[in-house]
């Protein structure tokens, strides 16, 4: 198993803390006065989006996580778990609702996603940033009205649901923001 | 690689700060002729290392020939030929020297740095802490805020624990508390490192970073190279000063007394061989300079590229480096 010293310690660096994968998002070597070295270190549970703050005495090792991201089509959902397909080597992937989390409401079939892999299984996906996906139901609201002022909820295909402009119809295409999960455009079919 | 792909051949630090380091040195020296302290020039290599448990000095080989060869050591600081010449009657000196620690690299550390190192004759830590803000205030090029605590207030004012009636216990218990139960690993059996710790984590980067702090009458087991005041409870005459949160200098009443100083040389040692830290040869021509007599004085060492760093507001130590251990 790879181990890590403090020495090696940098910003991403994945590290295996209390069973779970981890990122270091920032290390500080620390030697007091006359004291004892050590390191002042921040890392993200990859697991739980947790930022932990902690020392290390200097020279210590850690494991190795093995973890990495990816670029991979997502397939289906079975009703259990989202599938996924590396383009080149057709390797598929599988990973369950925590996994997966927010970005289910945002997947469509062929969607590119990043997936962060540990131990070759999806640790937590990433969809697009933008995704184009057509309005299954919404008010039919007013005509003429295109100022967009307020909006109004609309339901996605995947049950996604975002507040678009009031002149955005059932059946139309648009394009979301899914880091922010708000409207961004009407795509024109 | 060919040429073209070597990145790391141009220096870290812009010219402004090669300037800006130029400056410094030509203000250290024109406040030092202007006092009479005469500047003095040490070796960096000597046959004896810092016995320090936690200073890891370098060391390298002479080589006369196959069958002559001895380990020789690069000063972690210049203070024990510094003490060697005031022994033997040189007076006020100070020196710019380059000194060298294993395995401290970091954002505030290069395990090659440099020190301003001074003593004075017959100066108080007073009288010293008083130079030092003079000093400080011309670098700066600004007279600088500054407050004077001891140890024992600052602690208590930040953390309710007295540092002079604690136990290791009760530090690594608040320190626990604070979210650190790995701090007992970090700290091992001994007080003064539960102290360090408690200090750098959880005192240090509440400081206020415009003020400059002289922190003062350390507790006795910090007392390293200082001399211990008479009264109770007893304190090592020992200063730290810092500005911007970072550690800037340490100064001391410097210790005179060979006996006690080989003593503590021979306690830190044996705690070395009990860490399984690397054996070191203690410095005997300081002990034996002691024994022929140190004047009372007075002595600190300030971090210039630290300074550099805190006068510049730049964010890490490559900046005010032209080459950092990485490029060297």
């Amino acid at each position: 198993m790879a181990t890590y010293s403090t020495n090696d310690f940098k910003g991403g660096l994945k590290i295996m803390m209390d069973n779970d994968p981890c990122s270091i998002v920032e290390n500080e070597f620390v030697r007091p006065g006359k004291g004892p070295a050590f390191s002042r270190v921040k890392y993200r549970n990859l697991k739980t989006g947790r930022v932990i703050d902690r020392t290390f005495k200097s020279g210590e090792t850690v494991e190795a996580a093995d973890v990495m991201e990816t670029e991979m089509s997502y397939l289906y959902n079975d009703g259990d778990f989202w599938h996924f397909m590396d383009d080149e080597t057709f390797e598929q992937v599988s990973g369950d609702a925590i996994a997966v989390g927010e970005a289910a409401k945002w997947l469509k079939e062929q969607d590119k996603c990043t997936i962060t892999l540990w131990n070759g299984s999806p640790l937590s996906v990433a969809a697009p940033n933008f995704v184009e996906l057509s309005i299954t139901d919404t008010d039919p609201g007013l005509k003429g009205d295109t100022s967009g002022g307020g909006g109004k909820p609309a339901t996605l295909e995947t049950g996604a649901v975002v507040r678009v402009p009031l002149f955005v119809q059932i059946g139309e295409i648009i394009k979301v923001d899914t880091r922010t999960g708000e409207y961004s455009a009407r795509v024109k079919s | 690689m060919s040429v073209l792909e070597n990145t790391s051949w141009p220096p870290t630090c812009s010219a402004a700060l090669l300037h800006r380091r130029a400056e410094l040195y030509q203000t250290i020296r024109d406040f030092f002729a202007q006092r009479a302290v005469l500047e003095v020039d040490t070796p960096i290599l000597s046959n004896a290392a810092s016995c320090d448990l936690n200073l890891d000095s370098f060391s390298t080989q002479l080589t006369n020939d196959a069958l002559n060869q001895r380990l020789l050591y690069l000063q972690t600081s210049p203070e024990f030929s510094m003490k060697r010449l005031i022994a033997s009657g040189s007076g006020c000196i100070y020196q710019i020297a380059k000194s060298f620690r294993q395995a401290e690299s970091g954002r505030f550390h290069n395990p090659e740095f440099t020190l301003l190192e001074w003593y004075r004759m017959g100066f108080s830590l007073a009288d010293l802490m008083q130079e030092m803000l003079e000093l400080l205030s011309l670098c700066f090029n600004q007279n600088l805020a500054s407050i004077t605590l001891t140890y024992a207030s600052l602690f208590k004012q930040q953390t309710g624990i007295n540092p002079h009636e604690t136990s290791l216990t009760q530090l690594l218990a608040y320190a626990a508390e604070q979210g650190n139960p790995e701090a007992a690993q970090i700290c091992g059996d001994s007080l003064a490192n539960g102290l360090d710790y408690v200090f750098s984590q959880y005192i240090q980067p509440r400081l206020k970073p415009e003020l400059l702090y002289f922190v003062t009458d350390y507790p006795a087991c910090m007392a390293m190279l200082a001399k211990l005041s008479e009264d109770q409870p007893i304190t090592a005459k020992r200063f730290e000063v810092y500005f911007n949160n970072l550690e800037l200098a340490n100064g001391y009443e410097e210790l005179s007394d060979a006996q006690l100083q080989q003593q503590r040389f021979q306690e830190e040692l044996a705690e070395r061989e009990k860490q399984g830290a690397n054996k070191v040869p203690m410095d005997k021509n300081l002990v034996a300079a002691l024994q022929h007599g140190l004047p009372d004085c007075a002595g600190v060492a300030l971090g210039l590229d630290r300074l550099l760093m805190v006068i510049s507001g730049v964010y890490s130590i490559d900046e005010v480096l032209s080459f950092p251990i990485e490029r060297a």
